[in-house]
C-alpha cells in the first residue's frame, strides 16, 4: 500500500517536472543562433560604421531612443501602449548605461532573438518581430556603429506596465504565440529589387508595426491590412488595398517622390509618416527606396467590392444635404484659396483633394485631425521650406468641422461615409504628441 | 560624429537643390506665392491681430527673431508645452525655424488695444512697481530692466510685454513655476517666476494688459544697461 502511494507520488512528480520542462522548452526556447558572421565584417572599420549609421536611419532607431530635445539615442522616451508605457533604453556607448559593454553577440541576440544582455525577454514595442529579419552583416554595422554614439550617462527609466504585462512569463507566452527568430532569405523567382524592399520593409523599416491591424495582446497580423495605431490615434492606411494606400497603380518615381520628400503628386504625409520620412526614409539611398517601391507595389490585392450605401430615412437624408450645405459653405471661406474650388489643390504644396484616397478612408480620423490640427509637411532636402496649413481646431466647432470633412468626402465625386460632430470631439482629447 | 555622419547628406541635398535649380519651373505662373507669408499661413491663422479669438494667442509680428527662434525650438525640444505649436515645428529644422522667425521679427508689430481691468487700485500700482522699479526684497528686477525702457523689448532675444492678454501671461508665469516651460539655464525668467507670489504674478500681469502699446512698438536696438540678471534665453544659437 505504502509502496504505491510512493510510486504515485514519484511518478507525478516526474509529470510535473517533465511538464515543467516541456513548458519551459516552449516558453523560453533556446536562441536560435543564426547565421555566422559573414565576411564583410572584416571588411574596413570606417565603412563598417558609416554603413551602421545608415541602417540605423533606416530603421529610425533614433525615433523611439531619443525623446524629446533629449541627447541622441540616451533613451527615456515613452512609448505608450494599450498595455502601458514602455520606456526606450539608452544605447549610447556608455558603458554602464548604454550598450558599450555589448558584444556584438549581444547584440545580435537583441536584435533577432529579441534577449537583453542579461538575458532578459525584451518587449515587442521594440520591433525585434520585424528586426529578427536582420541579416548577421548589417546587425554587426549597426552594433559598430551604436559603439561610436558618444556615452550619454543617462541611468534607464523603469517601464510602466500594467499586471499582468510586466510579467516574464506573460512576454513568454506572447513570444510563444507570435514570434520565430528567423533571417529574411531573399525569395526565388522575385527580383532583386523586390527581395532588397522586402527585406527593408519588413525587417529594418518594420512597416508592420503600423501598417498591419493589431489582436487584443498587441500582435500585428500577417498582410497589411491597415489598421488605427494604439493611443496615437492616427490610421495607417493598409498597404494593399488601392481604396487606401496600395501602391500598384503607383509609378516607382512617384512611390519614391513620396518616400523621401513627403510630397508627391496627389499626396502628403502626415502624422506618424512625417515623423517616418524626416527621420528615416528621406536619408536612404535612391536605390533602396525604389527597391521598397518595387516591393510595395507588389503587395496590392484587387480592390474590394464597394458595399451600396445603406438608404437613408427621409429624416437623415435631410440632416445630411444641410450638413453637405454648411460644409459647402465653409469650405468656400476657409479651403478654397488654398485647395480650389474644383478640389485640385496646388502642387506640390496643397494636395488636391478631389480624388484623395485619405480623405475617403472609411476610417476618418486622418481628415479630421488635419483639418483640427493642421501642421506642415516634413521638412526634407527637396522641400525644405514646408506649406503649412492652419489648425482649424481652435476655429471651428465640432459641427462645422464634421460638416466640412463629410463635404470633401462628398464633393467632386468623392464618396465616403459622412463624418459626425462625435467624431470630431473624439479626436480634439487625443493626445497630439 | 552626428554632424560628420550627416555630411554625405547635405551634400546630396545641395546636388538636389542644384538640379532643381537647373530645371524648369513646372508651376504655372502665379499660381502657389513662393513666399513666406503663403508657406506660413499656419502660422497667421492664429497669431494674427486681426484673428484674436479668445483673447490668448500672443501676436508675434515685430518680435526679435532670436526670441521667436529661441521660443520655435523650445517648442520643438519640449522646453515649452503647447502641443499644438510642438506638433506644427516638429519636422521642421533650424534653418527654416530661424527663416520663420526673421520673417515675423520683420513685420510690422501689432498694435493690439490695452485690456480692461477688474483689479484694485492697489494691485494695479503693485503691479507697476514690479514692472517699472522691481522689488529688491524679493530680489526681483524690474520687467523694464530687461524688456526695455517702453517694454515693447530688445534685440536680439528679449521679447516686448505689451499687446500680450493677462491670461496668456498668467499662463507663461504658472509654466515657470511648474518647470513646463523652460529656457537654457540660466532660466532667468523660471527664477524669477519662482520669487513672485501668486498675488504679485496677477498683479503685474494685470498692470502690462492694461498699457497700451506706443505708436512705435518695435524693440529697442540694445540693452541701455547691463542686464540685471542672467539668462540662458540671450545666447542665440546655443540650443
Amino acid at each position: 500500500m505504502k509502496k504505491t502511494v510512493l510510486l504515485g507520488i514519484a511518478v507525478a512528480a516526474i509529470a510535473f517536472v517533465g511538464s515543467l520542462i516541456l513548458a519551459g522548452s516552449v516558453l523560453w526556447p533556446a536562441d536560435d543562433l543564426g547565421p555566422a558572421p559573414g565576411k564583410n565584417v572584416a571588411s574596413n572599420p570606417a565603412d563598417r560604421i558609416a554603413r551602421g549609421a545608415y541602417l540605423a536611419k533606416a530603421g529610425d532607431c533614433m525615433a523611439c531612443h531619443t525623446p524629446r530635445g533629449g541627447a541622441a539615442y540616451a533613451g527615456g522616451r515613452a512609448i505608450e501602449t494599450p498595455f502601458g508605457a514602455i520606456m526606450s533604453p539608452n544605447i549610447t556607448s556608455d558603458r554602464e548605461h548604454g550598450i558599450g559593454s555589448w558584444s556584438r553577440d549581444d547584440f545580435w541576440r537583441a536584435l533577432h532573438n529579441g534577449k537583453g544582455k542579461d538575458g532578459r525577454l525584451l518587449y515587442p514595442a521594440f520591433p525585434y518581430t520585424n528586426y529578427t529579419h536582420i541579416t548577421r552583416d548589417d546587425a554587426d554595422a549597426l552594433h559598430a556603429f551604436f559603439q561610436t554614439v558618444p556615452a550619454v550617462a543617462k541611468t534607464n527609466l523603469p517601464h510602466r506596465l500594467r499586471f499582468p504585462y510586466n510579467q516574464q512569463i506573460a512576454l513568454a507566452a506572447w513570444r510563444a504565440l507570435y514570434f520565430r527568430p528567423s533571417v529574411w532569405r531573399d525569395q526565388g523567382g522575385q527580383s532583386i529589387a523586390w527581395n532588397r524592399g522586402a527585406y527593408l520593409v519588413n525587417g529594418l523599416g518594420h512597416c508592420s508595426a503600423c501598417h498591419s491591424s493589431r489582436n487584443r495582446l498587441g500582435a500585428t497580423a500577417d498582410g497589411w491590412s491597415g489598421g488605427l495605431i494604439p493611443v496615437l490615434g492616427w490610421y495607417a492606411p493598409s498597404l494593399t488595398s488601392p481604396a487606401e494606400a496600395g501602391l500598384g497603380n503607383w509609378d516607382n518615381a512617384r512611390i519614391v517622390q513620396l518616400l523621401k520628400t513627403g510630397v508627391a503628386p496627389g499626396a502628403t504625409v502626415s502624422g506618424p509618416m512625417a515623423e517616418v520620412v524626416m527621420a528615416s526614409l528621406q536619408h536612404l539611398s535612391d536605390a533602396d527606396l525604389g527597391a521598397m517601391a518595387v516591393y510595395l507595389k507588389s503587395l496590392q490585392t484587387p480592390a474590394p467590392a464597394a458595399k451600396p450605401a445603406a438608404a437613408l430615412s427621409p429624416f437623415a437624408a435631410r440632416a445630411f444635404e444641410a450638413q453637405l450645405k454648411a460644409g459647402a459653405t465653409l469650405y468656400d471661406t476657409h479651403c478654397i484659396d488654398c485647395h480650389q474650388a474644383n478640389g485640385g489643390g496646388m502642387a506640390p504644396a496643397y494636395p488636391a483633394l478631389a480624388g484623395n484616397r485619405a480623405l475617403m478612408m472609411v476610417q476618418a480620423v486622418n481628415p479630421i485631425r488635419s483639418v483640427l490640427h493642421g501642421g506642415f509637411a516634413p521638412a526634407t532636402c527637396d522641400n525644405a521650406r514646408p506649406y503649412g496649413m492652419p489648425a482649424f481646431g481652435p476655429l471651428l466647432n465640432d459641427d462645422e468641422v464634421a460638416a466640412v470633412v463629410s463635404y470633401v468626402r462628398h464633393a467632386w465625386g468623392n464618396l465616403a461615409p459622412r463624418v459626425s460632430a462625435m467624431e470630431v470631439n473624439r479626436q480634439r482629447s487625443v493626445p497630439l504628441d | 560624429m552626428r554632424l560628420m555622419s550627416l555630411f554625405p547628406f547635405f551634400i546630396s541635398c545641395a546636388l538636389a537643390l542644384l538640379s532643381l535649380l537647373a530645371a524648369p519651373a513646372f508651376a504655372a505662373p502665379g499660381a502657389l506665392p513662393d513666399t513666406l507669408a503663403q508657406r506660413l499661413l499656419a502660422c497667421t491663422s492664429c497669431h494674427a491681430a486681426k484673428e484674436h479669438r479668445e483673447a490668448f494667442f500672443p501676436h508675434i509680428a515685430g518680435k526679435p527673431a532670436g526670441y521667436l527662434y529661441n521660443q520655435l525650438v523650445n517648442f520643438r525640444e519640449g522646453r515649452r508645452q503647447y502641443p499644438l505649436m510642438t506638433y506644427m515645428v516638429d519636422h521642421l529644422p533650424d534653418a527654416y525655424l530661424r527663416e520663420i522667425a526673421q520673417y515675423f521679427s520683420q513685420l510690422p508689430p501689432a498694435t493690439v488695444p490695452a485690456q480692461a481691468t477688474t483689479m484694485s487700485t492697489t494691485a494695479l500700482a503693485r503691479g507697476r512697481t514690479l514692472a517699472t522699479l522691481g522689488d529688491p526684497a524679493i530680489d526681483v528686477p524690474a520687467c523694464i530692466a530687461c524688456h526695455g525702457q517702453k517694454l515693447t523689448g530688445v534685440a536680439p532675444a528679449i521679447p516686448g510685454l505689451l499687446g500680450l492678454p493677462r491670461d496668456y501671461i498668467n499662463a507663461q508665469f504658472g509654466a515657470w513655476r511648474n518647470h513646463v516651460r523652460r529656457a537654457n539655464a540660466p532660466d532667468c525668467m523660471g527664477l524669477i517666476a519662482n520669487r513672485l507670489s501668486n498675488q504679485d504674478v496677477a498683479a503685474v500681469s494685470s498692470w502690462l494688459a492694461t498699457q497700451p502699446m506706443p505708436l512705435d512698438a518695435r524693440p529697442a536696438a540694445a540693452s541701455a544697461a547691463p542686464l540685471p540678471i542672467r539668462c540662458g534665453g540671450m545666447t542665440d544659437g546655443g540650443n
